[in-house]
């Protein structure tokens, strides 16, 4: 025990003796958190409308003016051009051009059907299927004003009528930054604790130090659960200091128990060191195990659902993640924090992530060689 | 010229006698591209839903069935009484409860008139934006069809919709730009910084130093290999994106290759500049991983519109050299514009280009602390 305390201290002076790193393993999480957080969000609005009115009767302009009424449109272009307004979705000063055709207004009072054409720019493809949503959702309200207006359009239909009300739990006005604070905040740890640990291994390889201590009666598992501590102590302190940002900086709630979140998240530091060290030990130079480290975390981060709903993925990408502790903490990390899941909910990640935590850090210190 | 062939020709050995980080550089984007491809995706998909039915009668069995075999839903679980519902959301599964009301089908048949709440689990916002407007459709259209034709008369707008540059709705065309852009950015800052600060760690920079070498011909020969397979990984992304999307270059791809060298090139001067202010290879790669890789993913409009964002990160990206690459490579490849669409973002770049080169050969040491 004496031995692990000593190499422990050893590591620790190691880590802060470096200047840039000492402070860039608090600081850079406390910077980006700060950055990012606020930054994200899907939610659509100002959505920019070039509009053609080939029209111009008072029905098309009603139209026009329901929209510019609405939060979610502006009417940024009016032109009578079609070639003029692709040209501004090209340029991406508009995201819709709205085209009513001569003869619209005609349509609707003879009791015709008035058509027009909305072109998306669908490049990001959800944001485009919403904002067609809720531009039809605004044209058929216009259809009702119609209605309601001048009943000699249209003969008064009763249709049956189901009204839907909407509510959002644990987080009412859909704010995304309870929603990305926890997801940043586990990919900040991953990284940190993922990347220098390895590259602290590996470093002691590839300067030769390491031959120092292979030398010593330091048993393999002293060795490994003394190069994984600080980083496991490090990871926790970044944990602390993004719920205090989020709690001081965005007023971010936290519903669940403090003390299960960092019980998960040790037992996820363990694992992420636990491979870091293990594919150290493949690593000869510090530069390949970056590389490998940089292939890892991309696909972890990436099949986590940081950014993208964890149910739509397929199949075998689910069972894939299997494997991925990203995928557990930021599951964990939402459901405690926002719902205040307790430790029952979240027993079969705790239990996954136990069992990576155990099988990466014996195959760490099995793969370990004192001997060259 | 000789001298520095030769020295191009070592750096080259260096990089190809280490075969898994040659199989690792091409990895990452094969890889990305495929997990964009096939692994995840922004719409939803048997989102997971629980229904506390309070009715239970015909019409409320039909509106369950109509929502859960849609394909973006599956139904989780029933509930019986409000209670539940928090202990559904807690368990991670459920993302939305429906509640039909006491009576549902008997006041819709009679009175024509019913209602029924969604409630999402506003956790995870986007989701529950998606699954409120699916359902909303959903039932919007169970309606219709119970009224039937009566209420043709009733339409008297019907809008039309086209979706202009992806008529399929895919989403690999906003994935593959970002991938490239990425990848390109992260494999030149880290390979150059990391390669040009291993010389000054194991001292053997000052051999380099000391030879005949030009600090510019060491600093060119270090990144000339990197430049070169960094350009042979835009090919491989646009050639994979090509087979397995069938994603092809609508507009010049001379322009496109073009457009790519300039930024790898700035990206390169950028892994120079960032060895210039690390002592070590940690230092590099912290500052060129950790500190570049989530704001190029968050802040340059990969994933994440920056016009949704507030105001003052369309100035904060501003500094991002990927949010003007992203418009060029969407320009291009997608929207199929030329080079007068996208002047202004080659200007940038190239000078950020210039700028990060005169940082580092003002701050390059050519002696030894």
């Amino acid at each position: 025990m004496r031995t692990i305390l000593f190499l422990i201290r050893k590591e620790f002076l190691q880590i802060f003796r470096n200047k840039f790193i000492s402070k860039a393993i608090f600081g850079v999480p406390i910077i980006q958190m700060l950055i990012l957080v606020p930054a994200i969000t899907f939610e659509i609005k100002d959505v920019r409308l070039a509009i053609i009115d080939k029209d111009m009767t008072p029905e098309s302009r009603g139209l026009i003016s329901k929209l510019e009424g609405s939060t979610f449109f502006r009417v940024s272009y009016s032109t009578f051009s079609e070639s003029d307004a692709s040209d501004k979705l090209n340029r991406n000063k508009c995201n819709i051009i709205l085209n009513i055709p001569s003869g619209f207004g005609k349509d609707i009072t003879t009791g015709n059907q008035g058509k027009l054409t909305a072109v998306v720019n669908a490049i990001n493809s959800s944001s485009a299927q919403l904002s067609w949503a809720y531009l039809n959702g605004v044209i058929g309200d216009y259809n009702k004003d119609l209605i309601r207006k001048n009943i000699s359009y249209s003969p008064v239909v009763t249709m049956p009528q189901i009204q839907i009300a909407n509510r959002y739990w644990y987080n009412e006005t859909l704010n995304y930054k309870y929603y990305m604070l926890p997801g940043i905040l586990v990919i900040l740890v991953t990284a940190i604790g993922f990347l220098l640990a390895g590259l602290n291994m590996v470093r002691e390889k590839e300067i030769g130090t390491i031959e120092q201590i292979n030398v010593t009666p330091v048993r393999k598992y002293h060795f490994i659960t003394a190069k994984m501590v600080p980083f496991l102590i490090i990871g926790l302190v970044d944990l602390a200091l993004g719920l205090v940002i989020g709690k001081l900086a965005f007023n971010i709630p936290f519903e669940g128990s403090i003390m299960l979140m960092f019980f998960a998240a040790s037992i996820f530091l363990i694992a992420v060191l636990g491979l870091a060290l293990f594919v150290s030990t493949f690593s000869a130079t510090q530069q390949q195990y970056m590389f490998v480290a940089f292939f890892c975390m991309i696909i972890f981060i990436l099949m986590s659902g940081i950014f993208t709903p964890y149910d739509s993925m397929p199949m075998w990408a689910q069972d894939l993640n299997l494997i991925n502790p990203v995928a557990y903490l930021m599951r964990i990390n939402r459901m405690v924090m926002l719902k205040g899941s307790t430790i029952s909910d979240i027993s079969r990640e705790l239990y996954s992530l136990t069992i990576l935590a155990t099988c990466f850090t014996v195959f760490a210190v099995s793969r370990y060689r004192k001997t060259a | 010229m000789k001298r520095f062939l030769g020295f191009v020709r070592k750096e080259f050995l260096h990089i190809f006698r280490d075969y898994r980080t040659l199989f690792i550089l091409f990895g990452i984007p094969t890889a990305e591209i495929l997990i964009f491809g096939f692994a995840i995706s922004m719409d939803i998909k048997d989102a997971g839903i629980a229904v506390l039915d309070l009715s239970k009668d015909e019409v409320t069995q039909k509106l369950t069935n109509k929502i859960t075999s849609s394909g973006f839903f599956k139904k989780s679980e029933n509930l019986l009484n409000y209670n539940d519902i928090d202990k559904a959301f807690k368990k991670g599964k459920t993302k939305a409860v429906i509640i039909f009301e006491k009576d549902f089908g008997k006041n819709l048949l009679s009175e024509g008139k019913s209602s029924l709440s969604i409630i999402a689990d506003g956790s995870e916002p986007n989701t529950a934006t998606l699954i409120t407007n699916y359902t909303s459709a959903i039932v919007n259209d169970f309606t219709r069809e119970l009224s039937g034709p009566a209420l043709n008369k009733s339409v008297l707008i019907k809008p039309e919709v086209r979706m202009f540059y992806n008529p399929n709705l895919k989403s690999y065309f906003m994935f593959v730009p970002g991938v490239i852009t990425l990848v390109l950015i992260l494999i030149c800052a880290l390979m150059t910084s990391v390669t040009i600060t291993r010389e000054k760690e194991f001292g053997t920079m000052e051999v380099l130093l000391v030879s005949p070498l030009k600090p510019v011909q060491i600093i060119l020969g270090k990144v000339m290999p990197y430049f070169i397979l960094s350009f042979v990984n835009v090919l491989v992304i646009l050639g994979l994106s090509w087979l397995v999307f069938g994603l092809p270059v609508k507009g010049s791809i001379v322009l496109l290759l073009a457009e790519s060298m300039l930024y790898i090139l700035m990206s390169l001067t950028l892994g120079i500049l960032i060895s210039t202010v690390s002592q070590n290879m940690q230092q590099a790669i912290f500052i060129s991983l950790i500190g570049l890789m989530l704001p190029t993913i968050l802040l340059s409009g990969f994933i994440f519109p920056i016009e949704n964002m507030p105001k003052v990160y369309d100035y904060v990206s501003m500094i991002m050299p990927p949010r003007y690459f992203i418009t060029i490579i969407k320009n291009i490849m997608i929207k199929g514009t030329g080079f007068m669409y996208i002047w202004k973002e080659t200007l940038v770049l190239i000078a950020m280009t210039l700028l990060f080169t005169g940082l580092s050969v003002r701050k390059f040491k050519i002696r030894l602390e």
